[in-house]
C-alpha cells in the first residue's frame, strides 16, 4: 500500500518535472531539435539525392540548432502535411514548426502557438493555362480551382470569390503535389496556393511557359516558425535567430567574409559576434551564438539566395522579402 | 435370380458395384480446348473479344511509353520533359541509391548491403525445398534466423560504436531497406507472437483467453492509420517531456502488433480444423500439453493455413507503406518526394516512379504466393504419398 503511493507520487513528480522543463533544457538533454518541416516543397523543404533536406524553413531550423549546439546537423525533421503540423506542434512531438505556415490570429489565439516572426512575405496566387486567356482572377468566374485542405489558401480563396460575388468550384486535395496533378490533368481552370510555391509548383509541368501567374495577390501570407505558447525563453530564442539572420544581413556580414568581419571595429558587428556585450546567455545560449549561425547557416540574404533566388533553381525576385534598407519589409529589432 | 429387384416399397436396389468405367477420354485438340475456355459461350465470346481489344488498344502505346520513347540515360530531366517522351528511367536509374537507402549516410551503406545480403541467404536456407528424408536442418535456420538475426541485424543498422560502428540515427532510414524492416520486424514478430495469441485465445484459463481475445479485438477494432498517427504525433502529450522514444520503433510496434492480431485469427483457423481425435490421440500416448502442441497439433494447423499466413504478409508487405503518413521515408515516400526534385520534375517522372514502385511492390508479393502454392503442391503431393 505504502509502495504504491510512493510509486504513484514518484510518477507524479517525474511528470511536474518533465512538464515545467524548459523546452530549450530538453533540447540540450536530448542532443537534437525536432523540426517539423514540409514534406516536399522545392525551395522550402525537400531532400536531395543523398536524402538530405534542403531548403528555406530547413535552413531556420539548421540554424537553431547551429545557434544550439554549434553543429546544424543536430536536428530532425519531421515532415509534416498542411493538416497534421498543428497536431505534431500541440502534442510536443516537434519543438519547432518551420514548414511555410502563414500568421493569423486564429492560429496564435484559438490553437496555442506564438508565430515567431516572418521569414518570409507571401500572398496567395493563382495559376492558370495560358490558353485560357486569362489576365485577371477576376476573370475566374465560374472556374474550379484546385487548392489544398487545412490551409489558410483554402479559406481565402472563398472570401476573395465570395467577395468578388463571383461563382466558383473549389476542388480540394490532401497534398499540393495531388492539387498539381489535377490542375496538369485538367481537373480544374486554375490552381491556386501561396505564390512562392505556385513557382516551385510551376517548374514541375511539362510545358512551365504555357502556365501563367495571374498579378493578383488575393492574400497577405506572412510566414515563419512558430512554437508552443507558455515557453518564453524558447519563443524568445527562435525569434532571435531571425532577427539575428536579418541584422547580419544588414550588417553585411556572411558566412564568407565572418573570419575577416570579427576583426571590424563596429560596435555593431561586434555585439553582434559576442565580442561586446553578453547577450548570447541571456538568451540561455553563448556568447558566440550568432557567429555560429552565420558559420554554419549564413545570413539572411544568403539562405533566401541559396534556396529560393538567383543561386536556386527558383530564381524568386527578393522584391518585398528585401531589407528594409532597399525598399523591403524586413526590419529586424537591434542587438544590444 | 435377377440381379435387380424391387424392393417392398418400391425402392431400386442393384445387388452389383457398377461397372468401373475409363475416364472419359480427352479427344479434343488443344484448339479445341482453348476454343472452349475463350468462346465457350457467347457471353465469354463478348468478353474475349471485349478484353483482347482493350489490350490490343493499350498495348502499343503501353510499350511506346515504357520501351520505345522511354529515356534511358540522362543527366537530368531535361530530355525527359521533351513532348512526347516516354517513362524517364534516368529518373530511377539516378534516383536508385536513394529509393534503396534513404537518407542513410553514404559511406555507410555498405552495412545496409550487408544486412539485406545475410537476411536474404538465411531466407533462402529457410525456405529452400528441402528433400524428404535428409536430416531436417530447418529449425536451425528458423533459430537463425528468428533469434539471432534480429540482433545482428539491429547492431549493423543501428551502429555500435564498441565495435568501430558508428551510430546511424533511424530518422536517416528510407527507402526499400525500410519497408525490408518494417515488413521485416511485422513478419518476425507476428508468426510467434500470432500463435500464442492465437492458443491463448483457445485457453482453458479464462484470464488467459480474455487477455488474448480483447488484444485482438481490439487491434481488429481499430485502423491503423490511427495508431499510428496517435503514435507518432501526439503520444508526447501522455509522456513526461524528457522521454524520447524513437520515432521508428512506435509505427514498428504498431505494424507488429497489428500483424500478430491478424496471424493469431488465421492460425486459430488452423487450430480449428484440427480434428478434436488429434488431441485425444496424442493425450492418450501420454504426450504433454507443449509436446502435443508441438509435435501433433501446430504442424498439422500451420499446414491447414498456409495460404492464409502467406496472405496476411502479403498484406503486411504492402501495410508498410502507411507509415509514410507519419513522415517516415519507407520506399513509396522516397519515389514520392524525389519526384518534386526540381532538377528532374516533369510530366512522365510521377508516372515513371510509379511504375517503378508497382513493378518492386508486384514483383515481391507475387514472389510470395508463388512460393507458398509450391508448398501447397508439395504438402498435397507429400499427403497423397503417404496414403497410397
Ligand atoms: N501558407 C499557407 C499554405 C501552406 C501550404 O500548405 N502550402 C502548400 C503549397 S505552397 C504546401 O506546402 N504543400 C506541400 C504538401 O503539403 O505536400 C498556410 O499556412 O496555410
Amino acid at each position: 500500500m505504502l509502495k504504491s503511493l510512493i510509486v504513484a507520487v514518484l510518477i507524479g513528480f517525474s511528470l511536474m518535472a518533465g512538464a515545467s522543463a524548459g523546452t530549450l533544457d530538453v533540447v540540450k538533454g536530448r542532443g537534437f531539435l525536432n523540426c517539423g518541416s514540409n514534406p516536399g516543397l522545392a525551395g522550402f523543404g525537400l531532400p536531395d539525392d543523398k536524402g538530405e533536406w534542403h531548403g528555406f524553413d530547413i535552413d531556420f531550423c539548421r540554424a537553431v540548432a547551429a545557434a544550439i549546439f554549434d553543429d546544424p546537423t543536430k536536428v530532425k525533421f519531421l515532415p509534416l502535411s498542411s493538416k497534421d503540423r498543428f497536431t505534431a506542434l500541440q502534442s510536443g512531438e516537434i519543438d519547432l514548426l518551420s514548414r511555410n505556415t502563414s500568421w493569423t490570429l486564429s492560429r496564435e489565439v484559438g490553437q496555442g502557438f506564438l508565430f515567431t516572426g516572418i521569414t518570409y512575405y507571401d500572398g496567395q496566387g493563382f495559376m492558370v493555362h495560358r490558353k485560357l486567356n486569362v489576365s485577371s482572377a477576376l476573370e475566374l468566374s465560374g472556374a474550379s480551382i484546385c487548392v489544398q485542405q487545412g490551409t489558410t489558401t483554402e479559406l481565402n480563396l472563398a472570401d476573395f470569390f465570395r467577395s468578388n460575388n463571383l461563382p466558383y468550384e473549389p476542388v480540394t486535395f490532401a497534398t499540393g503535389d495531388e492539387a498539381l496533378k489535377a490542375y496538369e490533368t485538367g481537373r480544374c481552370d486554375a490552381l491556386t496556393t501561396d505564390a512562392s510555391g505556385l513557382y516551385a509548383q510551376r517548374a514541375k509541368l511539362t510545358n512551365p511557359a504555357d502556365h501563367v501567374v495571374l498579378p493578383e495577390i488575393i492574400s497577405k501570407e506572412p510566414l515563419g516558425p512558430l512554437v508552443r505558447q507558455g515557453d518564453d525563453q524558447w519563443f524568445n530564442l527562435v525569434r532571435w535567430v531571425n532577427f539575428a539572420m536579418v541584422n547580419a544581413e544588414e550588417d553585411g556580414v556572411n558566412s564568407k567574409n565572418l573570419e575577416e568581419k570579427t576583426k571590424s571595429e563596429s560596435p555593431e558587428i561586434k555585439r553582434l559576434l559576442g565580442f561586446e556585450g553578453n547577450f548570447g546567455e541571456g538568451l540561455g545560449l553563448t556568447r558566440d551564438w550568432i557567429y555560429r549561425i552565420i558559420k554554419h547557416v549564413g545570413n539572411y540574404g544568403e539562405v533566401f539566395d541559396r534556396n529560393l533566388g538567383d543561386g536556386s533553381k527558383l530564381k524568386i525576385k527578393r522584391g518585398i522579402n528585401s531589407l528594409w534598407t532597399k525598399g523591403g519589409l524586413h526590419y529586424a529589432p537591434p542587438v544590444r | 435370380m435377377a440381379s435387380n429387384s424391387i424392393a417392398p416399397g418400391g425402392t431400386y436396389l442393384s445387388h452389383k458395384n457398377a461397372p468401373v468405367l475409363p475416364p472419359p477420354k480427352q479427344k479434343d485438340a488443344w484448339w479445341e480446348r482453348l476454343r472452349r475456355s475463350f468462346f465457350g459461350t457467347p457471353l465469354s465470346a463478348f468478353l474475349t473479344l471485349l478484353s483482347s481489344g482493350l489490350i490490343l488498344w493499350l498495348t502499343p502505346d503501353l510499350l511506346r511509353f515504357v520501351l520505345f520513347d522511354a529515356v534511358w540515360n540522362a543527366p537530368d530531366g531535361e530530355a525527359c520533359r521533351v513532348p512526347g517522351a516516354g517513362a524517364c528511367w534516368a529518373f530511377v536509374w539516378h534516383k536508385l541509391p536513394y529509393f534503396i537507402f534513404g537518407s542513410y549516410p553514404e559511406h555507410e551503406r555498405w552495412r545496409v548491403v550487408v544486412t539485406l545480403v545475410l537476411g536474404a541467404l538465411l531466407l533462402a536456407w529457410l525456405l529452400w525445398p528441402q528433400k524428404m528424408g535428409k536430416h531436417p536442418d530447418k529449425p536451425f535456420a528458423a533459430a537463425l534466423l528468428f533469434l539471432v538475426y534480429p540482433l545482428v541485424a539491429l547492431v549493423l543498422l543501428l551502429g555500435a560504436p564498441i565495435f568501430g560502428l558508428p551510430m546511424v540515427d533511424t530518422d536517416l532510414w528510407g527507402g526499400i531497406f525500410l519497408s525490408l524492416v518494417v515488413a521485416g520486424v511485422g513478419i518476425v514478430v507476428s508468426m510467434p507472437l500470432g500463435i500464442i495469441l492465437a492458443l491463448g485465445r483457445r485457453s482453458s484459463l479464462p484470464v488467459i483467453a480474455l487477455a488474448s481475445t480483447s488484444f485482438i479485438e481490439f487491434v481488429r477494432g481499430v485502423p491503423m492509420i490511427t495508431v499510428l498517427f496517435m503514435a507518432n504525433f501526439m503520444l508526447p502529450l501522455f509522456l513526461p517531456e524528457t522521454v524520447h522514444i524513437d520515432r521508428l520503433s512506435r509505427p514498428l510496434v504498431g505494424v507488429a502488433l497489428f500483424a500478430s492480431a491478424y496471424m493469431a485469427e488465421v492460425v486459430r483457423g488452423g487450430l480449428q480444423a484440427v480434428p478434436k481425435g488429434q488431441y485425444e490421440g496424442s493425450a492418450a500416448l501420454g504426450f504433454t500439453t507443449w509436446q502435443s502442441l508441438r509435435l501433433v497439433i501446430l504442424p498439422q494447423a500451420i499446414v491447414h493455413v498456409i495460404p492464409g499466413i502467406v496472405n496476411t504478409f502479403i498484406g503486411l508487405f504492402k501495410d508498410t507503406t502507411l507509415v509514410a503518413i507519419v513522415g517516415i521515408f519507407d520506399f513509396l515516400r522516397t519515389v514520392e518526394t524525389a519526384r518534386l526534385d526540381p532538377v528532374w520534375a516533369g510530366p512522365t517522372i510521377s508516372a515513371t516512379g510509379y511504375l517503378f514502385a508497382a513493378l518492386f511492390y508486384g514483383t515481391i508479393c507475387f514472389g510470395m504466393s508463388r512460393y507458398s502454392i509450391g508448398i501447397e503442391r508439395r504438402l498435397a503431393e507429400r499427403k497423397k504419398g503417404r496414403v497410397a
